[in-house]
């Protein structure tokens, strides 16, 4: 065998699936990015330099990462405002978008749009929608365009427990059941919209159910691990892929921090955010598979993290000696076919 | 040049540009098989087939978010509202996502929609059917709007707004569906933010859109009887709006009536007057007179109603009222 046959062959099969140790690596770098990404975007708060609403996805890294190995390049994606781990998982400039965070010119949408609205026409993610189940419609105009063009694609369409009882959810899954449409819907249970866990706010808890009056197929997934997340997902994806119609993954998981960066989170017990901290956490869990696959150690992941730590402090530090938005950006890009003089804007008139 | 209905004519612009480029539909409540429920999209369905021609579910938040989504993904849809009533259901799409995209996206997603449908008055409907809602829509950047007033106009303001790049509202009004008109054939593009001298005339300017429009020319033809020559100005596009053709007039007649047919309370005739006063007011021999609807929901009683509605008699006494002639 060749070295390079060995290392092809490196790697660990898990529920009957192969995965190279290549591929480990990236899923266990990019969550682990993220997570450390987001812990730098929580003390930027801390010290008010990114402003206005913030929602960290600590503890949810495993639905991007595990998303992002299932789907190709060319499949769209959308989500709602907790979009940062979303968006890196994709694979957009991490120092762009934390330049976003801090309202930076060289940020992802020139500063325009900061934490909830992130964008990446050229990868293909589409937002980063901050009104809660606004993307679910738009999604499906996203599938509805790849059913236009017989294109191939798929809509991923991410949401959470909070919005899958909006009104507009429901219209978007008659929709793309009735036409179907290639759309995966799905839906982050972290169990909280807010402050108000899920038995208080949905008579259905078992979320993945709630598609079935418009017989779109639903299944519940582990979202704190990330290779079921792959796993699942690849199959979800396959069916919308297949003309089979619109999916319903509910991915259980847990955000580690509060909804947002004002949010104590007094509405849940200590002992409680421990137990999925330490008992199922997405990171060690991979890094427990991995050491024991032989595929890594505890020393290594260590000096990942270190590496990862000092990566994402100059992420931090290039974008925030970004200079703010130029003033003139203030109007620009609200309208393409701009009619000149047509619109006057504010300030002191003649 | 043919004489044709103004759904005609709005059906003749939808085909069109669906011949033009493929990458156009229409979708909406009854717009397919039923062939519209005012019949705009007559025949529009056998021409062009199910895929390009959509029958939706009474789902408007739904669709409306469809179409945008449609949009960012490149397409050009044509959204039909029934009635820009039920518009207000699809509210958060229009206003949240397909006006501001553009913009939060820095430049990345434009919208190149056109959410049309039936606006106005309609006859003897009551409150929830009949009613103006365009200065909602005037109030959000990022959003055109068009309202014509006849036939010809209808059809090149439509292209227009099909071919533009951002999201138009294109209300129409339901009253208006069968008058008929001269209208161009083939090619007739009104680019959008022109208005229209419907009538050229010095004592007085009559300004208006959509089926006031029509009223503002009765009006003109009263008056000129009385002696008042009044100057027609149809704004055709609210947004942009052309406030050079509206300050050039003021500039000749000194003397300004505003005519809208929804509430007075922050619509269009707020917008057009507070324009004039910034920008035209050493022009003004008189305030600017504004007529528009009573502020109360439309009555169902035909006597309530016409009294809710502005009427020719009015238009003509305010204008009387500025030319110091009452």
């Amino acid at each position: 065998m060749s070295a390079k046959q060995k290392k092809q062959a490196e790697g660990l099969t898990h529920e009957g699936r192969f995965y190279q140790a290549d591929t480990l690596h990236t899923m266990h770098d990019s969550m682990l990015f993220i997570r450390r990404f987001e812990e730098k975007a929580g003390q930027l708060y801390g010290l008010k330099k990114i402003g206005g609403f913030c929602h960290l996805c600590n503890g949810q890294e495993a639905v991007p990462v595990g998303v992002h190995h299932a789907s190709k390049p060319e499949d769209y994606m959308l989500t709602g405002y907790r979009d940062h781990g979303h968006i890196l998982a994709r694979g957009s400039d991490p120092t762009a978008v934390m330049a976003e965070l801090l309202g930076r010119a060289g940020g992802i949408v020139k500063g325009k749009g900061g934490s909830m609205h992130m964008f990446d026409a050229a990868r293909n993610f589409a937002g980063g929608n901050g009104i809660v189940g606004e993307q679910v419609p738009i999604g499906l105009g996203f599938g509805f365009s790849s059913w236009y063009r017989q294109d191939g694609r798929v809509t991923l369409c991410f949401f959470g427990d909070g919005a899958i009882n909006q009104g507009a959810v429901y219209e978007s899954f008659n929709m793309a059941a009735l036409w179907k449409l290639p759309v995966v819907f799905v839906v982050e249970n972290n169990q909280y919209a807010m402050g108000t866990s899920l038995g208080r706010a949905s008579a259905e808890t078992h979320l993945f159910k709630r598609g079935i009056s418009f017989k779109i197929p639903g299944m519940q997934i582990d979202g704190m691990d990330v290779l079921e997340v792959e796993r699942k997902m690849t199959e979800a994806i396959e069916h919308a892929r297949s003309g089979e119609g619109p999916i319903l993954v509910e991915a259980v998981t847990y955000r580690y921090r509060g909804h947002s960066m004002s949010d104590p989170a007094t509405y849940r017990t200590r002992e409680e955010v421990e137990e999925w901290r330490t008992g199922r956490d997405p990171i060690a869990r991979l890094q427990v598979r991995m050491i024991e696959a032989g595929l890594a150690s505890e020393e290594s992941f260590k000096q990942k993290d270190k590496d990862i730590k000092k990566e994402v402090a100059a992420i931090a530090a290039a974008a925030e000696a970004m200079p703010e938005p130029d003033a003139a950006e203030l109007y620009t890009d609200i309208y393409r076919d701009s009619i000149e003089g047509a619109y006057p804007y504010p300030g002191r008139v003649a | 040049m043919s004489k044709i209905t103004f759904r005609e004519a709005l059906n003749q612009a939808m085909c069109e540009e669906m011949q033009r480029d493929e990458n156009v539909f229409l979708m909406g409540e009854e717009v397919a098989e039923y062939n519209g429920a005012y019949k705009v999209s007559q025949g529009m369905l056998d021409k062009f087939g199910p895929k390009r021609v959509i029958d939706t579910p009474i789902t408007e938040l739904g669709f409306a978010g469809l179409g945008v989504g449609a949009a960012m993904a490149g397409l050009r849809p044509i959204i039909e509202f029934m009635t820009w009533n039920f518009a207000m259901l699809a509210m958060d799409q229009i206003v949240n996502a397909a006006a501001k995209m553009l913009y939060m996206s820095g430049g990345m997603y434009p919208v190149p929609i056109v959410f049309r449908g039936a606006g106005g008055a309609a006859a003897r409907v009551a409150a929830q059917h009949s009613q103006c809602l365009e200065n909602w829509m005037a109030n959000v950047p990022g959003l055109k709007l068009a309202m014509p007033s006849n036939p010809a106009d209808a059809k090149g303001l439509l292209k227009a707004a099909i071919r533009d790049n951002d999201p138009v509202i294109f209300i129409e009004n339901e009253i208006c569906y069968g008058d008929i008109a001269d209208v161009p054939d083939g090619e007739y593009v009104i680019p959008l933010g022109k208005a229209d001298v419907k009538r050229p005339g010095k004592d007085v300017t009559l300004i208006s859109y959509s089926r006031m429009a029509n009223y503002a020319l009765e009006a003109a033809a009263e008056l000129a009887k009385q002696g008042i020559d009044a100057e027609v100005i149809d704004l055709r596009t609210i947004k942009p709006l052309d406030e050079a053709t509206v300050l050039a007039s003021i500039a000749k007649t000194n003397h300004a009536v505003m005519i809208e047919e929804g509430w007075r309370f922050a619509g269009i005739g707020a917008e057009v007057s507070a324009r004039i006063m910034e920008k035209g007011f050493d022009d003004l021999d008189a305030p600017v007179a504004r007529v528009s609807g009573k502020e109360v929901p439309m009555p169902y009683a035909a006597n309530l109603e016409r009294m809710a509605l502005p009427s020719v008699a009015e238009i003509v006494e305010a204008a009387r009222v500025v030319c110091n002639r009452a």
